[in-house]
């Protein structure tokens, strides 16, 4: 991967996102936007990121390319493989487990992939099990992509990836009726 | 039962739009530059009477906290707000952000210029992504209105917010960690001292607040700091959003008077625990770092900072996470243990090696085959971590598993004994 010829580079929307994103930070502050732009880099390349793309990042910020590697392994929402278009997140934490998210992993089972992190044979999704989302009241949740599926049973979490499958994805937030973290009454 | 006239965040449930025209009929940005005009002084002294509590989890006086900043410092003053809510059991900073950003944004003006920081960074947790853009839109419009910006509110004061998004780390909670993550760092915690109100953000003074604490601000400096404080008891006073997850029949985010008694919190609001109050087994009432308290516990403890203290746990984030009878503790726990493992940030040695010896050994009690040795081992080691790390994830690692043996090593040995003889 290393010998090929770096051929990424931020598209026109996205030099001029991070030309902003730059702004934010003290001129001579330059790699506070490591994480801002590594995030932008990865959505241009089907939410993983290359070595070859962190290499342009981090000339892109004047920074060695190892600082920007450390800060691509030290967070979870940074990956360094291809997810499928669908990158399913399921909280097995403590307040999630208690409600049942051992359920919603039976479930990704099935319809994704036994195994997590392997992109389902259609190549539209996989699964991974992840630490605390933080919708904790709203548990068990899923993460897909941007966006959070609360309050989840066995079969709301097969409605939801169906309707990825169908390619009509259900409304998130909420699986259950409820409006947000009010208690139903 | 806190009466509605007295809640802070009449919409922390989106029922109206997070807009600045719903939040300017709600009574927020009600001519905040009246407030700024009554000077630094002032405001800190309000929320010394406030008697108001860091919002995060370690309760540090907010007031107190803000006149640590210098004054006539050569350098910029920062004012950080830390959105990375990611304590298991924590999701209040989230409906605030997503349904009341203007709270935030107006009390982050107010709070900046208390500490002479013309500059503001909010960082938000990644996987908040939605809440992310709802806050970027609350800031655009408050831009706008001239609420923020050069002469923010017209005021006077110049004031710029810049919000950051993290990509998923528990440790940038830490507020070192936070800092060196803002700097495009790896989030590893700083050594204090020097403590970030004198070498922060960048080397400057900085003062790094939880969502919560500065979303109130505008609220206690309209209607009095006596009002806030008139609320729960002395030193722990005030409002206070509660989330209550885990065993109960309706699991919610619910703001209280401080000092509410848990059973009552639970009952009225989160429709009790499933089956009844007698099949509660145990609660974890400040966010998963803090120790377990059993049903008798909980039966008469009351919601604050130092009646939870006085029964060896915390109040923490206010994070409520109910377990009924039907609860395997050990593997409620070992859960616990296992995101330490997985969220600590690797510099010292004591949590980077023990939070994964502990989640093994608590795997091990958890499938039957260990002995009483075994716990006596497991607790030694947990008092080795304790205390011996730069930063307090150690220590919330070790505690949620000394809280377990506390009060459950009888059951769980008798358990392990069962198993050996089957």
């Amino acid at each position: 991967m290393s010998n090929q010829k770096n051929t990424f580079v931020f598209n026109k929307e996205n030099e001029i996102r991070a030309k902003e994103i730059l702004l934010k930070y003290p001129t001579d502050r330059r790699q506070s936007a490591i994480m801002p732009l590594l995030d932008l880099a990865q959505r241009q390349n089907e939410n993983w990121l290359s070595r070859d793309i962190v290499e342009y990042v981090a000339d892109y910020l004047e920074m060695p390319f190892i600082k920007a590697w450390e800060v691509v392994t030290f967070y979870s929402m940074y990956y360094t493989k291809y997810n499928g278009k669908y990158l399913v997140q399921v909280c097995g934490t403590t307040p999630c487990w208690l409600r049942g998210s051992d359920q919603v992993i039976k479930a990704c089972k099935e319809v994704i992939s036994p195994e997590p992190n392997t992109v389902s044979s259609d190549g539209l999704f996989s699964w991974m099990q992840v630490e605390c989302l933080g919708a904790c009241v709203n548990a068990p949740l899923v993460q897909i992509n941007d966006d959070y599926y609360e309050d989840l049973t066995y079969d709301t979490t097969k409605n939801v990836l169906q309707s990825l499958i169908d390619g009509s994805p259900l409304s998130i937030g909420s699986q259950s009726g409820r409006k947000s973290s009010k208690a139903v009454s | 039962m806190l009466k509605e006239k007295d809640k802070i965040f009449t919409n922390l449930f989106g029922d109206e739009p997070f807009h600045l025209k719903n939040a300017q009929a709600r009574g927020d940005w009600d001519n905040t530059k009246e407030l700024i005009k009554k000077g630094r002084e002032w405001i800190i002294d309000e929320m010394k009477k406030s008697e108001l509590r860091g919002r995060g989890g370690a309760g540090f006086p907010t007031g107190l906290k803000w006149s640590f900043m210098p004054k006539d410092s050569k350098l910029t003053n920062y004012l950080v707000v830390n959105a990375d809510e990611s304590e298991p059991g924590t999701c209040k900073d989230r409906d605030m952000i997503r349904n009341e950003p203007h709270k935030l944004i107006e009390g982050c003006l107010l709070a900046s210029f208390a500490m002479n920081a013309h500059t503001c960074y909010i960082y938000i947790r990644g996987e908040y992504f939605n809440e992310a853009v709802v806050l970027q839109k609350a800031i655009d419009e408050a831009y706008d209105a001239g609420l923020i910006g050069k002469n923010a509110a017209k005021s006077g004061w110049d004031f710029d917010i810049f919000l950051h998004r993290g990509a998923g780390a528990y440790i940038c909670g830490e507020e070192t960690a936070l800092l060196e993550s803002l700097e495009g760092k790896k989030g590893q915690p700083r050594l204090k001292p020097p403590f970030p109100a004198n070498k922060g953000l960048y080397g400057s003074p900085t003062t790094v607040n939880n969502v919560e604490t500065i979303a109130v601000v505008p609220t206690i400096l309209r209607r009095g700091g006596e009002w806030f404080s008139s609320f729960g008891r002395p030193k722990n006073t005030g409002t206070k959003v509660f989330c209550i997850s885990g065993h109960v029949n309706n699991p919610c985010n619910i703001e209280e008077e401080m000092s509410i008694p848990l059973r009552e919190l639970i009952e009225k609001h989160a429709g009790g625990v499933t089956g009844g109050w007698d099949n509660l087994k145990a609660v974890i009432p400040g966010g998963s770092s803090v120790p377990l308290i059993p049903k008798s516990t909980c039966d008469t403890v009351l919601m604050d900072f130092d009646s939870l203290s006085a029964v060896k746990s915390g109040l923490g984030t206010a994070a409520v996470i109910v377990m009924d009878k039907s609860t395997d503790l050990v593997k409620a726990i070992s859960k616990l243990s296992h995101f330490y493992k997985h969220e600590s940030c690797g510099q010292c040695t004591p949590c980077r090696e023990g939070t994964g010896w502990m989640w093994r050994m608590m795997e091990k009690i958890g499938n039957g085959h260990a002995s009483s040795n075994d716990i006596d081992k497991l607790l030694d080691v947990t008092k080795q971590i304790e205390g011996h790390t730069i930063c307090a994830l150690g220590d919330a690692a070790a505690w949620p598993i000394q809280g377990l043996f506390r009060h459950f090593r009888d059951e769980i040995e008798e358990q392990l004994k069962k198993t050996k003889a089957a």
